[in-house]
């Protein structure tokens, strides 16, 4: 039988495409698939679709009208992104801001973590054939979503973050709605272990599937919840503290599998690891100003400037060069997404097309933040 | 063995999910109490959204059609897609015989705003706030172009022009 379908039966390698208009793609991403039979040879990435030149818009934006432009980058992780270019600023012109607004910042940064990983978890759930986890995850996306547009203004692009501060001062009810929510999400995470983490099912498509060796994650310069499932350190809230992350105790979810299930385990850890930050500094917003005054027009000295920070999808960074004028001489965006995706084709060779999906929501991209 | 084992185990933790699933079915059937969306046209008249919401520009005007706005155009040059044009014009002031600047036309291009809010800070009049409406659609394109002060509004007293 071998030999009849090796002489006889030719098999042959073809392309497929998958996307743009994939709804699995999580966005425009075009992904040609080199096939044989249902097993993948090879994955080619085609970006670009949701190309907006924000690098090359910074260009002709002062340093204040850039803020809300990062917010489009990574939309679920909108708040870490204001937070690094307000501590560029704020760092090159050696502003000092009050403890009140650094533990704002880092407890907003936390919820956005958690709202974020709580999409991917229904997003993943989703992908897999779990409808019904997108609309439990959305159901406490909600609750954070709430406690933003009341404080900020806004549900997804908040521009919390000005230079020197924060836009307004906490709404009264701010407290109040965070207590709420960590006594709520405290039930919630155990339910999601019962309904999704332990089923069979899931936990047969995701066990031993896109494997990715510490070796190779460091080679493709993973980063962020997907280079932790391969067992590398890389937690920026850990490696270089900036904000309120060096007065808060918390651990840095670590796995070394380095499979599907590994990366799963590491943003679920990194959700419980959120509400202990969140709990420990809730009841201790120091008191002070939220907002310090700066210059109107804001000049950077001439040099070049890196500000990191830990989003949700791992490593945000941003490089500032600047010549002494208002507007910025260049800027560079240094995306999560982009180096955590080109590492798909390593984690999905020899696997089917049905696996690729699964892998693909792992990685948790985001395509905007790829894209720019 | 681990054939029937497999069977089992994942006969079990198929209704530990259904356990879940079904509380809130079977909860929401009864007593709503889950319930968390909402039937969104039709609560059209008691959705309030929050103090802070930024729905879109709007310039203050008082009961007597009066706003804030002495058309010095810093809203303009704060704004980084061009939303706003401001039309000024100068005349003679009444009373101390000096030209003055005054607002003819406060221009809103709703299709380009990125609701940033760097206009709301630079106007040092506090004129534009935010506006909680947040039903835009249109069918042109150019209906989202909006004359922000009202026909007839001049400006309020006390304001240096």
């Amino acid at each position: 039988m071998e030999e009849f379908l090796t002489d006889q039966l030719k098999t042959q390698e073809y392309f497929l495409n998958m996307g743009p208009q994939h709804p699995a793609t999580h966005g425009v991403l075009r992904l040609l698939l080199k096939l044989d039979g249902e097993i993948i040879r090879n994955v080619d990435m085609d970006l670009g679709f949701i190309h907006r030149s924000i690098e090359k818009m910074c260009e002709r934006n002062t340093y204040k009208q850039i803020i809300h432009l990062t917010d489009r980058l990574d939309y679920l992780s909108s708040h870490m992104n204001n937070e690094a270019v307000c501590l560029l600023v704020e760092k090159a012109l050696n502003i000092e801001v009050s403890d009140r607004i650094k533990v704002i910042r880092t407890m907003m940064d936390e919820l956005t973590r958690i709202s974020s990983h709580v999409l991917w978890w229904g997003v993943m759930g989703m992908d897999i054939g779990a409808l019904t986890t997108f609309m439990y995850g959305f159901r406490e996306r909600e609750m954070i979503n709430d406690i933003f547009e009341e404080t900020c203004g806004a549900r997804l692009t908040m521009n919390y973050n000005v230079i020197g501060g924060l836009r307004y001062d906490l709404h009264e009810n701010f407290v109040k709605r965070v207590k709420e929510f960590i006594k709520h999400f405290k039930k919630k995470l155990p339910e999601y272990d019962k309904l999704l983490t332990n089923n069979v099912i899931f936990r047969k498509r995701i066990e031993g599937v896109g494997y990715i060796s510490e070796k190779d994650a460091v080679a493709y310069g993973l980063n962020g919840p997907t280079a932790r499932g391969s067992g590398i350190s890389c937690d920026i809230r850990k490696i270089h503290p900036y904000s309120a992350y060096d007065r808060v105790d918390f651990e840095e979810a670590i796995f070394t599998e380095g499979d599907s299930y590994a990366r799963y385990k590491v943003r679920i850890q990194e959700m419980w690891q959120s509400l202990s930050i969140l709990e420990q500094l809730v009841d201790k917003i120091p008191e002070g100003e939220y907002r310090v005054k700066t210059k109107a027009v804001i000049k950077l000295p001439e040099g070049d400037y890196l500000q990191r920070v830990e989003a949700a999808r791992g490593d945000f960074g941003i490089f500032v060069k600047s010549t002494g004028q208002k507007f910025p001489y260049r800027v560079k965006f240094r995306s999560p997404g982009f180096a955590n995706l080109t590492a798909l084709n390593k984690m999905t060779q020899g696997l089917k097309i049905a696996d690729l999906v699964a892998v693909l929501s792992t990685i948790d991209i985001v395509v905007p933040d790829i894209d720019r | 063995m681990s054939y029937f084992s497999d069977i089992i185990n994942g006969t079990k933790t198929l209704l530990t999910g259904m356990r879940i699933t079904g509380k809130y079915f079977f909860v929401n059937l009864f007593t709503r109490k889950y319930v968390i969306t909402q039937q969104y046209p039709d609560n059209i008249d008691t959705l309030k959204m929050f103090d802070r919401f930024r729905g879109e520009i709007t310039l203050y005007h008082n009961e007597n059609n009066e706003h804030k706005c002495d058309a010095c155009t810093l809203c303009v040059s704060a704004c980084p897609n061009g939303s706003l044009e401001v039309f000024g014009d100068k005349k003679p002031d009444p009373e101390t015989g000096k030209n003055k600047r005054y607002l003819v036309k406060h221009i809103y291009h709703l299709e380009m705003c990125t609701m940033c809010g760097l206009c709301i800070e630079a106007c040092p009049q506090d004129a534009l706030e935010w506006g909680q409406n947040f039903h835009h659609v249109q069918y042109d394109r150019s209906k989202l172009t909006k004359v922000l002060n009202k026909p007839g509004s001049k400006l309020m007293s006390g304001i240096k022009g």
